[in-house]
């Protein structure tokens, strides 16, 4: 799927939550849909064990309407972070216009991350898709925890971003952050319809 | 290129203030009777006051007012960009007239024309046009117009004439009232001290306001007990930046929803409402509008590169009118810039061929490429036709035979797939065996096609064009009129043996043509190998094609011929005339229509119907002595297939049957 097809005049952006286990992906997304109106979303899917843990993907379409005359959505997904669940990992990646690597800022968790952030880049190669030319945005969340559990936005950066991408600092749970993270990478995506030739 | 009206922009959501009061009058007046009373109408002001809303409220009320009634609101941005456009283009007059049926024609914020003496100009035209014709406009600006810089005296003049009002900040009542209005707008319920405690705050500007008043619900919405007047005092005193201004709040998580694991719609209360989604909405779209506006500018740049050129850029023009984009902005450019391509080709060509019709204006519109390819072909046919085939060499009277075959079946590719079988196809053969002929044939067969151009000549006539474009010094003409022709016949090519100069010429043109898939097909006497005096590069090239033999007629094509020559001339040919004659052997179909034609003739003469009798006393009488005959063997035998040679797989070659070869040689 292209990000905008001419003849039908739809623009479609496909944003991809990726993550470790428990970072807060899921709660982007719930955060969101708590703030979109009514008739601009779509039912969340949200596939989930008791414990909370994604069991498939979260999945919540918005309806942005006409843009310039084009019918824009977008299409958010969560990955499961857990890493026995790759498999549903790299499907959900598949066409992926852009990600979030919703990274938990916990000290403790640093481990995680580096590791999801390798299987993101692996499982992207996979799919044929380079990380290189990918939209990628950071968010660090759980910003809200006290100082001495996480690390600094700077620390972060120098851990997990050393493409220097645009990044974040958030708290999903009340949701500081999260609509800054999803403008960041709904302009990273964007900005490439102009570079988009094919239809 | 103009923004829509937003319907929530209207007089009744206005918020009236003795800050505003008179432009609110103004306002009203104008929208109720556009032209009729102050025009222009400037309202200035700072930013965050409501010049926008005051502004789009009169363009609803004018079309409330009377249906039909034309508004446009631009903002100075889009009045620049049509005006630039407009003169790029070289059509200013355009830019004035898309404005003729406009009622009531709204600028926002003029401000920005400081500096922009061209545009000012043009403003100051259009605003003595609409004067005149009684139509209205209003325009905004954040400093009253003598404080914009540079500004041309005499706009300013005709700015004056009309009415300039400004709006000042909201006063402590105003900004109560609406604060007021705010909060029963979006269901937020404050106490009065509260709203009071928050007008208090001495705002630059509305917006502002507002954005106190969104703080001030969404710390209310997550408290427990109502916001008292001195938590929004210190609250809003708070100088803390907005991302860590987070207020701890309980969100219900999805897992709370106990039954069903897979029904994981998450249950909200209804958040404190701060527009956090309209304005990820507003961003996205302004993104997507200047990505579009990318695609105008590369429309633009397109333009701007080719007009000057003098190329016609209606296609891009029109995409760029169209407020939607119509195609992949690369492949509709693409496509025009290598119709642009295509043309300059033509136009070069053009000017080998004809300079003084190089500048035709089809050459400088790529919608019409066609006609630029067609003038071309017409100027180089133009320049003196190329023979085509003649009709002395009708197919239909081509005689195939056994002799012939592999000739006759290679014609048959040829013409049904020119370029892509034999190139080149060369016919092989002594004098007379039907060389010519079917050169010809394949000519006509090449000719019933469309839009396909076939020369067909002697080496003889290649030569002598060859010389005159020597002599005329326009070698250009000659090869761009022979490197058009879809297909070159040429016979007789063992008469470039020896000639250098030509066989040079002759080898560029034959290589352009193969190369750009064009046939050629030659004919020749001799085996190419066997020509002396012709240059290696050239014979090996023959060789790459086809060289197909034409073998001297065996019987059953003499009869063949025979009867049809008979036919031909007396619709019935006589059977045992045509046994006789068939059976006299003949190195060359001409050799057996010469003996026909003896007969006829003898029989012309006699009075009589030409009949086996006739022949055998006219021909057997004459017999010369047989020594003679065996003396003309030898001649023959040098003279009729000298050194035919046949490269084993792609020649077909019977010798004939030296015993009738010297019986022919005696006829
Ligand atoms: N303190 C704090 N807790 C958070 C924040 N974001 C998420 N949490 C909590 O972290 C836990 C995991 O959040 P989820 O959103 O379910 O995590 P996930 O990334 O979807 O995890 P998987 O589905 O297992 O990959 C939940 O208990 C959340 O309430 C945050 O910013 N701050
Ligand atoms: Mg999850």
């Amino acid at each position: 799927m292209s990000l905008v097809n001419f003849t039908t005049r739809e623009i479609t952006c496909k944003i991809v939550y990726y993550g470790p286990g428990r970072s807060g992906k899921t709660t982007n997304l719930q955060y969101i849909y708590g703030r979109v109106p009514e008739g601009r979303r779509g039912r969340m899917v949200s596939l989930a064990t008791k414990t909370d843990r994604t069991l498939f993907f979260d999945f919540l379409p918005l309806e942005l309407g006409q843009i310039s005359g084009f019918t824009t959505r977008f299409q958010l997904y969560t990955v499961p972070g857990q890493v026995y669940y790759n498999a549903t990992r790299k499907l959900v990646l598949q066409g992926a216009d852009g990600v979030v690597f919703v990274a938990d800022s916990q000290a403790r968790q640093l481990d995680e991350n580096i590791e999801s952030l390798q299987n993101l880049q692996i499982n992207l190669l996979d799919n044929g898709m380079d990380v290189r030319d990918l939209p990628v945005v950071y968010q660090y969340n759980k910003q809200d925890l006290p100082q001495d559990l996480i690390l600094s936005k700077r620390e972060l950066d120098d851990a997990l971003n050393f493409r220097q991408r645009p990044s974040f600092q958030a708290d999903a749970l009340s949701g500081s952050g999260v609509f800054e993270t999803l403008k960041g990478v709904s302009e990273l995506v964007l900005r490439r319809l102009s570079e988009v030739s094919t239809a | 290129m103009t923004t829509d009206l937003n319907p929530r922009y209207s007089f009744e959501t206005f918020v009236l203030g003795e800050p505003n009061r008179v432009a609110y009058n103004a306002a009203r007046s104008v929208a109720e009777s556009p032209g009729a009373s102050y025009n222009p109408l400037f309202i200035f002001g700072p930013t965050g006051l409501g010049k926008t809303h005051l502004l789009m409220a009169i363009g609803n009320r004018a079309q409330s007012v009377s249906e039909g009634f034309s508004v446009e609101y631009l903002t100075v941005d889009e009045f620049l960009e049509a005006y630039q456009v407009a003169t790029a283009m070289g059509q200013a007059d355009s830019f004035r007239n898309r404005f003729e049926g406009v009622g009531l024609l709204l600028v926002d914020d003029i401000q920005f024309l400081a500096h922009r003496r061209p545009v000012q100009g043009e403003l100051l035209r259009l605003l003595s046009g609409f004067q005149e014709s009684g139509q209205q406009m209003v325009l905004t600006s954040d400093t009253p117009p003598a404080d914009i810089e540079d500004m041309d005296e005499r706009l300013l003049r005709k700015l004056d004439g009309g009415l300039v009002v400004d709006v000042a900040p909201p006063d402590r009542e105003m900004r109560r009232q609406i604060l007021e209005q705010r909060a029963e707008e979006r269901g937020a319920d404050f106490e009065a001290e509260v709203i009071e405690a928050v007008a208090a705050f001495e705002v630059g500007n509305v917006r502002e306001l507002l954005g106190l008043l969104n703080r001030l619900a969404a710390f209310q919405a997550v408290s427990e007990t109502p916001v008292t007047a001195d938590a929004a005092r210190a609250m809003l005193d708070w100088e803390v930046p907005a991302e860590e201004a987070v207020m701890p709040i309980e969100t219900p998580r999805a897992a709370e929803v106990e039954d069903d694991p897979f029904d994981m719609t998450p249950l909200f209360i209804d958040m404190p409402e701060t527009d956090e989604f309209a304005d990820f909405l507003s961003d996205v779209s302004s993104t997507v509008e200047q990505q579009i506006e990318v695609w105008r500018e590369r429309l633009a740049a397109s333009i701007l590169r080719w007009q000057p050129e003098g190329y016609r850029t209606a296609r891009l023009e029109q995409a760029m009118q169209s407020d939607e984009v119509m195609a992949p902005i690369e492949r509709l450019v693409g496509q025009f810039e290598a119709d642009i391509g295509r043309l300059q080709e033509m136009q070069e060509a053009m000017r080998e061929v004809a300079p003084e019709r190089a500048n035709d204006i089809a050459f400088f519109d790529p919608d019409r490429v066609a006609e630029a390819e067609h003038l071309v072909q017409k100027a180089v046919r133009e320049l003196g036709a190329l023979p085509g085939p003649s009709e002395a060499y009708s197919p239909g009277a081509f005689v195939e035979s056994g002799a012939n075959r592999v000739a006759v079946t290679a014609v048959g590719a040829t013409v049904s797939d020119p370029g892509k079988r034999y190139n080149p196809l060369v016919f092989v053969g002594g004098p007379g065996v039907g060389k010519t002929h079917l050169l010809h044939v394949v000519g006509h067969g090449l000719a019933t096609r469309d839009n396909f151009w076939v020369a067909c000549m002697s080496t003889q006539q290649f030569l002598d064009e060859l010389q005159q474009a020597i002599d005329d010094d326009r070698w250009d003409a000659f090869r761009a009129r022979f490197g058009k022709v879809d297909a070159l016949l040429i016979d007789d090519v063992q008469l470039l043996a020896g000639r250098r100069h030509s066989q040079e010429e002759f080898f560029y043109l034959f290589n352009r043509l193969l190369e750009a898939g064009k046939q050629v097909v030659l004919t020749c006497n001799v085996s190419p190998r066997d020509i002396e005096g012709l240059d290696e590069r050239i014979v090996s090239r023959f060789e790459g094609g086809l060289v197909a033999q034409l073998d001297s007629p065996d019987r059953d094509l003499r009869r063949a011929v025979i009867i049809k020559r008979l036919e031909d001339l007396y619709g019935a040919a006589e059977l045992d005339l045509v046994d006789y004659l068939a059976a006299r052997p003949a190195s060359s179909v001409r050799g057996v229509l010469g003996l026909v034609q003896r007969v006829l003739s003898a029989a012309d003469a006699r009075g009589v119907d030409p009949s086996g009798r006739l022949a055998r006393e006219l021909i057997e009488g004459a017999i010369p002595a047989r020594e003679d005959g065996s003396r003309s063997i030898r001649t023959s035998g040098v003279t009729s297939a000298p050194g035919v040679i046949h490269s084993q797989d792609k020649v077909i070659w019977r010798w004939p049957d030296p015993v009738e070869r010297i019986i022919e040689e005696l006829v």
